[in-house]
């Protein structure tokens, strides 16, 4: 007797559907070579994460009413980000107090919702692929996937296994990259002096390729090194631990 | 750059830190320092962790008892034959403290580092009044010579370098022999030493705050590295403690679990140099110490915070990790905030002392990293207070026209998915054929903000739903 | 008018929705006051004996204290005097009337000048006898009264201070506990002193200096 295939809905989040399918497809391969049936609800945009950040409760619940409606009869729910996949686990459940139907369907997407490194590693515990990428790379820890999810080994160790790839740590991972949603443009100097620090990090590694897992600190960083003109890739992690780090990278020309 | 900064004009303040390097220099030396220091001496303690939980449990009990530990505070300091005052609010604290100089017939007063004497501004207050008073700490000293303000509240003159010090005392100190060299830290202190010592010999009042109020014993407790405060609080006929009410706790061993993390998270010392309990004046046959001894609690808003979603702001313990961990602190140091309190714990605080609309700027200048939290001794949810406060503001109309609208659009849009859908995929279309073979853009009219400093990566063409579809997946 | 001690307590009563008379609270308070119950003590200060008297030393020591082991109270004169000696300073110590400094055989330094007293700031090296020793963190507690003054702990340049190796505790618990039993639960000297090191400051560009305000040096004497 076989078990069914574990049902998975992806949440491919606003910013990768936006800027970079390939995010979006090297999560689904991921997910469907380690044995799973990976469904796109076509109806998702936004899990209202800028609405909540901004104060907007109402707004950042109306968003969430309509992410669990689509999202709550699969049997798990993958996002390749921290920042959305935190805002679903961790904080949906919030947004519901005093409302116990509603509460409680928010606890329960948030059970089963996992960012994809950690859903490959703690909850399918499947073998890597056999991918190679040569040359070395630098990870950075995305706030929100680190604090809120504890994000931080799982995406290492899928690298450990990709063949050539050599991982060299900066000096402070775990720094902020000055992203912050809507804070970068809002206060777009500190923003930046934020980020120059951490280019200035990522550089002293002498790497090729700058990893992490969350779109929106991979724009500002790859944004910044190439206008500091650096020739460092990079890309989300999903792509290269899928073998499709192929086309150009973040922010790269096309050939 | 001095004190004297608004909140109001947080943007402001920070584009003038960014563009002052001696400033940005002084900052970045936080990271040897007091950010490894603090790491090392966590690393070195297995029960660091347990003890955060132990700290955290102390104040939420005694915060949901505080009434009654007050009293019994009170009530041992009585019977050890002290007085305390109690003060609704920055007004009064200072009326309180000026009346029992007064009453002492003071003209000078020395005082330990306090954060709460500066929160109520009791400095000009005395000087005002004709008392002079003399920080003894060696930033505060730096700063009170400087005219300036704090710009953190454990390293209050970290953003002066030692060339500035030099020219400070040079231009205060008129019995310096001009030849006197002045270039090293240890000249310097020892120049500040020597100042001092005549200072604290002579004052007719010492003025400390505490870092706890023991209610089993009725002690106050302060916690320093240079012995400044224990100078202050012994010399002097009169000792005043000036302490917000939320530093009692409710025991000697309380006191000890916190003492563990107070100085590893603040600098990375496994204890401060002197720890003092102070219980009442001099005893009879005690050949030294203070005959008076005043204990002012100072309210100021700390009451309405409990039973609110701050509350849990009132277990801080004022070590300043949350302000050395925080990038933005890091990338503008503290006067840009405005106010007596910088960093994460400081836009936190600032609204409910300075009403959120001078304030608005602190809570959303934050990138939400959430490093604040992870460091805080006390488990202080930092990040979430801050959006706490933008809830507030979002509420009461406070948030920006234009973000305002801007999140009105993008929820209308994000809640009609087809309608999504369709602008989405004309826009990244758009986009990616203006950034053409480049993948880039150096420069987009509605996203200044973002293209000022950095390139923003094209969209590759096609939305990754688009796409799918078009694979005839589900 | 209400005074703002009734304004005060009455607001954090109102904000925690509870009134003075609430029975639970008092009880719980009244309960932790008088039991007052540990919290998490480091494992790192529970050794036995010669183990933590050897782990204060080392503490004390990367704080930037001297230590000195001597086999019997009688060796403190000859010790006062050769640190003296080694730091080139005047053979002349102040120290309280405490006894256990007192009884000791000063007559055997000739060149030293013993006197008794709280320091006015004139004294160059100043010397006290600890209540105990901390090895969890190498601090000594000193306690004020009519035979130890506060300002010999402060003033001098120097600080030398006597330790007895049966006073040296794990933890501060167990010197909380010692205190209790000395003054009274709920009772304390006026002046509690918890010394870790030299005075130091970091208030110059974060660069870490010995003998701020307070003594530039702590030597401390470890008896027994
Ligand atoms: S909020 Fe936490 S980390 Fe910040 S100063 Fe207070 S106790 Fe320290």
């Amino acid at each position: 007797m076989t078990t069914p295939k574990p049902q998975v809905g992806l949440f491919v989040t606003c910013l990768v559907d936006f800027f970079r399918p390939t995010v979006g497809f090297s999560a689904v391969k991921l997910l469907e070579d380690a044995g799973c049936e990976v469904s796109v609800p076509a109806a998702q945009t936004c899990c209202g994460q800028p609405a909540y950040n901004s104060g907007d409760r109402a707004g950042a619940r109306a968003l969430a009413e309509q992410v669990i409606a689509l999202f709550e009869t699969f049997d798990h729910v993958v996002v390749p980000s921290g920042s959305c996949a935190g805002m679903i686990k961790v904080h949906y459940p919030d947004l519901f107090s005093g409302e116990p139907g509603w509460r409680l369907r928010a606890e329960r997407l948030a059970a089963k919702t996992h960012e994809l490194t950690s859903f490959l590693v703690d909850v399918l515990g499947v073998a890597p692929l056999p991918v190679s990428w040569e040359g070395t790379a630098t990870y950075h820890d995305s706030c929100s996937g680190l604090r809120e999810l504890g994000v931080k080994a799982q995406p290492r160790r899928l690298l450990s296994a990709v063949d050539g790839l050599a991982i060299k740590e900066m000096r402070d991972p775990e720094a902020c990259c000055g992203f912050g949603g809507t804070f970068c443009v809002k206060y777009d100097e500190i923003s930046n002096a934020i980020v120059d620090r951490k280019t200035a990090d990522i550089k002293s590694t002498g790497v090729d390729l700058l990893l992490s897992g969350d779109l929106g600190c991979l724009l500002n960083m790859a944004g910044k090194l190439k206008r500091e003109g650096s020739r460092v890739e990079v890309r989300h992690v999903a792509e290269v631990l899928a073998g499709m780090a192929t086309g150009p990278a973040i922010g790269e020309k096309t050939k | 750059m001095s004190g004297g900064l608004s909140s109001a004009s947080f943007p402001k303040n920070a584009h003038a830190a960014l563009a002052n390097p001696p400033l940005l220099k002084a900052i970045a030396h936080i990271e040897e320092t007091l950010v490894s220091g603090r790491r090392r001496a966590v690393d070195a303690l297995p029960e660091f962790e347990a003890l955060r939980d132990a700290g955290r449990d102390i104040k939420a009990h005694t915060l949901a008892h505080l009434d009654l530990y007050l009293e019994a505070f009170e009530k041992k300091v009585v019977e050890a034959g002290g007085f305390v005052h109690w003060a609704a609010d920055a007004a009064e604290a200072s009326r309180i403290v000026l009346d029992i100089c007064q009453a002492a017939g003071a003209r000078r007063v020395t005082k330990g580092k306090s954060m709460i004497t500066e929160e109520v501004g009791l400095n000009a207050f005395l000087e005002a009044n004709g008392i002079t008073p003399v920080e003894t700490d060696l930033g505060e000293y730096i700063i009170q010579l400087r005219g300036e303000t704090p710009s953190h509240i454990i390293a209050p003159a970290v953003h002066v370098n030692k060339e500035q010090v030099a020219a400070d005392f040079r231009r205060v100190h008129t019995k310096l022999d001009p030849l006197r060299n002045l270039e090293e830290p240890t000249s310097l202190l020892a120049e500040a030493r020597g100042v001092l010592r005549e200072r604290f010999l002579t004052a007719d009042v010492g003025i400390t705050g505490a870092n706890f109020l023991v209610a089993e014993t009725g002690s106050t407790v302060i916690v320093t590295n240079e012995g400044n405060g224990d100078l202050t609080q012994i010399l002097p006929k009169t000792h005043i403690v000036l302490a917000s009410i939320e530093k009692v706790v409710p025991t000697l061993e309380d006191v000890a679990t916190i003492m563990r993390l107070l100085a590893r998270s603040a600098t990375g010392q496994e204890m401060s140099v002197y720890t003092t309990l102070s219980t009442g004046p001099r005893r009879a046959g005690d050949p030294d110490g203070p005959e008076a001894f005043h204990v002012v609690l100072l309210d100021n808003g700390r009451s309405a915070m409990l039973g609110t979603e701050f509350e849990d702001m009132l277990r801080c313990i004022r070590c300043g990790a949350c302000i050395n961990h925080c990038p933005v602190y890091r990338s503008v140091g503290g006067h840009a905030y405005g106010s007596v309190y910088p960093g994460p714990m400081g836009s936190v605080l600032t609204p409910s002392l300075q009403g959120l609309e001078k304030a608005a700027h602190l809570a959303n200048a934050s990138t939400l990293c959430g490093r604040c939290e992870s460091v805080c001794p006390m488990r202080i949810p930092l990040p979430k207070m801050l959006r706490h406060w933008r809830e507030k503001e979002f509420e009461r109309h406070l948030t920006p026209k234009k973000a305002r609208f801007g999140l009105a659009a993008w929820r209308f849009l994000a809640a009609r998915p087809r309608l999504y859908g369709a602008v989405t995929r004309m826009a990244a279309w758009s986009l990616a054929r203006l950034a053409g073979k480049d993948g880039a853009l150096k420069q987009l009219p509605l996203a200044s903000g973002w293209t000022r400093w950095r390139d923003l990566p094209a969209p590759e063409g096609g939305t990754f739903r688009t796409e799918w579809a078009k694979r005839g997946r589900k | 008018m209400m005074s703002s001690r009734d304004a005060i307590l009455g607001r954090i009563r109102r904000s925690l929705g509870t009134s003075e008379k609430d029975a639970p609270r008092l009880a719980a308070v009244r309960h932790r006051l008088a039991e007052t119950p540990v919290n998490v003590v480091p494992a790192r200060g529970q050794l036995p004996d010669a183990e933590r008297v050897e782990l204060f030393i080392r503490k004390a020591g990367e704080v930037f204290a001297t230590v000195a082991r001597l086999g019997s109270r009688d060796d403190i004169p000859a010790a006062v005097s050769e640190y003296l000696r080694d730091r080139n300073l005047p053979q002349a110590i102040r120290r309280g009337a405490d006894a256990r400094l007192a009884n000791l055989p000063w007559e055997r330094e000739a060149q030293l000048a013993v006197t008794v007293g709280p320091s006015a700031g004139q004294d160059l090296a100043g010397l006290s006898h600890a209540d105990a020793g901390v090895a969890e963190t190498g601090t000594v507690v000193l306690t004020s009264g009519a035979d130890n003054p506060t300002t010999l702990n402060f003033l001098p340049d120097h600080h030398i201070v006597v330790v007895d190796t049966s006073t040296v505790t794990g933890d501060y618990e167990t010197v909380w506990a010692g205190l209790r039993r000395r003054f009274g639960a709920g009772t304390m000297p006026r002046t509690v002193n918890l010394v870790t090191g030299p005075s130091r400051s970091a208030d110059i560009e974060e660069t870490l200096l010995l003998g701020a305000h307070g003594p530039r040096s702590l030597h401390i004497l470890v008896v027994g």
